[in-house]
């Protein structure tokens, strides 16, 4: 072993330039607060090596991207934990980059001849902003799609640079296949090895200058190498296992395909950007563009400039008020701007497309289908929900406080003749539309009742028309049915849209021998089935 | 040399080398804890192993007893996160009136399209010239294993083709 590593010295030196680098004196008051750094350095690194994995079974176009991010997901062992690590690591490393500063803000560690460095700093806090800002558009979810038409649309605010701005990352024409090339390239090839030479020159500049010292150092100095790594390592180790325990524990939401049709969805940035999708609520008409852009512009300049505006000699901690209280009014007006927009932003409908089931995809097509008719029939007009009464009476009870689906429908058609003297109009539905009314209202309890009534339209639709055509007669879902045909939970694990379509149209080319009949749907009935089928739990 | 500058004086050996074991451990761990889920990512099959549907290769009656017969058909394959309809052939031999061997129409040496050979009566590789009877065996060249077939059942006078069984 000594041998090999004399040869590698003699021939590389690079033996000596590890111990240089290692053994590095650093002032006798440095410790934990200094910390911050190697963990910026170390998530990056995790990032970097969750990426590449994630990229090996990655398929960079629209569509295909989510279909492919799915099967990380679900098919592959130890995907969905890679994909964690990767999300998870996004938000860790801007916390553990904003904190760094504020670290280096508070002791003023920026002062000369320490500049540069701080300027490097703020140039890798943008770009790693930047890679959560192209790194969000990636899975071409809703989530994704929506909040990127809205980042693209600020960018095009921007004084003078917004239309350049908005035609370089590809979203002047709308979010589309030129805006996911282009947020790919940046992603993957641009950032991370301007990330790389950034950084390497950040710790150069760190090297060259030393670790910044306290006012008052006490000699004699320490070494970097093992006491302060030993420190690094724990602080790492920590954020480490924080990082994997979100990774298993915390899924990542992986919503349905984008569509930009869907006009129900309520786009909402990632946690970190809120605070500026907030501040706009605020400002309205013309001010939006400061806001949006003018204001951030100049936060971000001020913190650049931050080395030339505080000039004075370095002072103790607690005599620097000034910072503290800008790092403390900074952190009130964020975690205020962000508590506001979680409150005043409602609840996605949205349903998720892989984990988690919302709460219609527990029911049956024709309690779905009833919900449909439900809707179509605005019951919602004099029952009131969430326990409260309206004309009529609540309709949410508990299970066995329901009245049976034998009561219910003889009083649909004629709710005098049931209880007499009842104003309800008489709900004017075929026999086995009323069943599927009755199954749906039964299932109304205060537990369910908010999931099921954010069921999105495109499922009713969906299960109306599964009803109309008596799909049940051959296929099962969530048990309803029979078993004549393939049941149909899960479906998406197998075919893709194109080919649902093409099953209905013409069912003998997808499936050849089936005695499954041609459907001629109507694109908006095609549309509202397939993704009806596709959305089903497993 | 340089060890001795290296060590800071006021650094007790005890304490260095706890500082040493502690770092390279927690090294290790967090190594561990990327590269195993890693490996298993990378290398492991998905979970959902489809089974190959049965389908239609060819009629019956379009056979002749110890005819090898080339049939193209249509079936599904599960490539990744995609189902792709695509075009395969197999290499049929009717034996008698309810047997059929259907072989994998690659050789089992590198994988080039073998073709029958009427005058020799052998499938002959133009590759590496390895040659294989009308049963699958190996009767010359390179060839590793006799051809691999495909289950085949006959339902109502159709030839239908499952999934591929290495031949051992």
């Amino acid at each position: 072993m000594r041998k090999v590593i004399d040869w590698l010295e003699n021939r590389t030196g690079i033996e000596t330039l590890i111990r240089d680098f290692l053994y590095e004196d650093i002032p006798d008051s440095s410790g934990w607060h200094q910390v911050l750094g190697s963990m910026a350095l170390f998530s990056f690194l995790v990032q970097v090596v969750t990426g590449i994995l994630l990229a090996f079974n990655y398929a960079p176009t629209p569509g295909e991207a989510y279909n492919s991010l799915k099967y990380i997901v679900t098919e592959l062992t130890a995907g969905s934990l890679i994909r964690g690590l990767h999300h998870w690591g996004a938000s860790m490393m801007i916390v553990i980059v904003v904190c760094h500063m504020i670290q280096v803000f508070i002791y003023g560690a920026y002062k000369k001849p320490r500049e540069a460095t701080w300027m490097v700093g703020v140039i890798l806090l943008l770009v790693t902003l930047a890679f959560g800002l192209t790194g969000y558009l990636l899975p071409w979810d809703n989530r994704a799609y929506w909040g990127t038409v809205v980042t693209t649309q600020i960018m095009g605010q921007a004084p003078i640079a917004g239309p350049y701005l908005q035609r370089l990352l590809g979203g002047a024409t709308g979010v589309g296949v030129v805006t996911f090339a282009r947020f790919y390239a940046m992603h993957v090839l641009l950032l991370p090895p301007l990330t790389m030479l950034l950084i390497g020159f950040h710790v150069y500049l760190v090297r060259k200058h030393g670790v910044a010292p306290a006012v008052v150092e006490t000699e004699p100095r320490k070494k970097f190498f093992p006491e302060q790594v030993f420190k690094d390592t724990v602080a790492v180790f920590i954020g480490f296992i924080l990082l994997f325990v979100l990774a298993v524990a915390a899924k990542v939401p992986l919503e349905s395909l984008a569509d930009p049709t869907d006009t129900t969805y309520i786009p909402r940035p990632e946690w970190y950007f809120l605070f500026l999708f907030q501040t706009l609520k605020f400002l309205p008409g013309a001010l939006e563009v400061v806001g949006s852009t003018i204001l951030p512009g100049l936060a971000i300049l001020a913190l650049f400039c931050a080395p030339f505006i505080d000039r004075g000699p370095m002072l103790k901690i607690r005599q620097r008020t000034v910072a503290i209280g800008i790092v403390v009014l900074a952190a009130l007006g964020w975690s205020g701007l962000t508590a506001a927009a979680y409150i005043t932003t409602p609840k996605n409908l949205a349903i998720a497309g892989g984990e988690g089931v919302a709460g219609w995809q527990k029911l049956t097509p024709p309690e779905l289908a009833g919900l449909g008719y439900y809707r179509q029939e605005k019951c919602v007009a004099c029952h009131l929900t969430g326990g409260k009464s309206g004309i009529g009476p609540s309709l949410t009870k508990s299970p066995d406080e329901h009245r049976s689906a034998a009561w219910l429908i003889p009083f649909f058609k004629q709710p005098a003749k049931v209880i007499p003297g009842s104003s309800m109009p008489s709900v004017t539905l075929s026999s086995s539309q009323l069943n599927s009314l009755a199954a749906f209202v039964v299932k109304l309890t205060a537990d369910d009742e908010s999931a099921l009534m954010s069921t999105p339209d495109f499922v009713t639709d969906g299960a109306m028309l599964y009803q109309a055509q008596h799909c049940n007669a051959c296929h099962q879902i969530n048990g309803a049915g029979t078993k004549l045909g393939p049941p149909l939970n899960g479906v998406s694990g197998h075919h893709d849209r194109a080919w649902l379509e093409k099953h209905f149209r013409d069912p003998q080319s997808t499936s050849p021998g089936t005695v499954m009949p041609a459907y001629k749907f109507s694109d908006k009935e095609m549309d509202a089935i397939c993704r009806y089928l596709l959305a089903l739990p497993k | 040399m340089s060890a001795d500058r290296n060590t800071g004086p006021e650094l007790p050996e005890s304490r260095r080398r706890f500082y040493l074991s502690f770092i390279y451990g927690i090294g290790a761990v967090i190594t561990g804890a990327l590269t195993i889920p890693a490996f298993v990512y990378l290398f492991f099959p998905p979970k959902t192993q489809k089974s190959g549907d049965w389908v239609d290769a060819t009629d019956l009656s379009k056979l002749t007893d110890n005819t090898p017969e080339e049939v193209v058909f249509r079936r599904n394959r599960v490539d990744g996160w995609k189902v792709t309809s695509e075009k395969a052939t197999a290499w049929v031999v009717k034996k008698g009136a309810d047997q059929v061997i259907a072989f994998s129409p690659q050789c089992t040496h590198l994988g080039c399209a073998y073709h029958w050979d009427d005058g020799t009566h052998t499938f002959i590789c133009p590759c590496h010239t390895s040659a294989f009877a009308m049963d699958g065996k190996v009767l010359s060249g390179p060839a590793p294993r006799p051809l691999d077939r495909f289950e085949v059942k006959i339902d109502n006078g159709k030839v239908q083709l499952g999934p591929l069984e290495r031949h051992a």
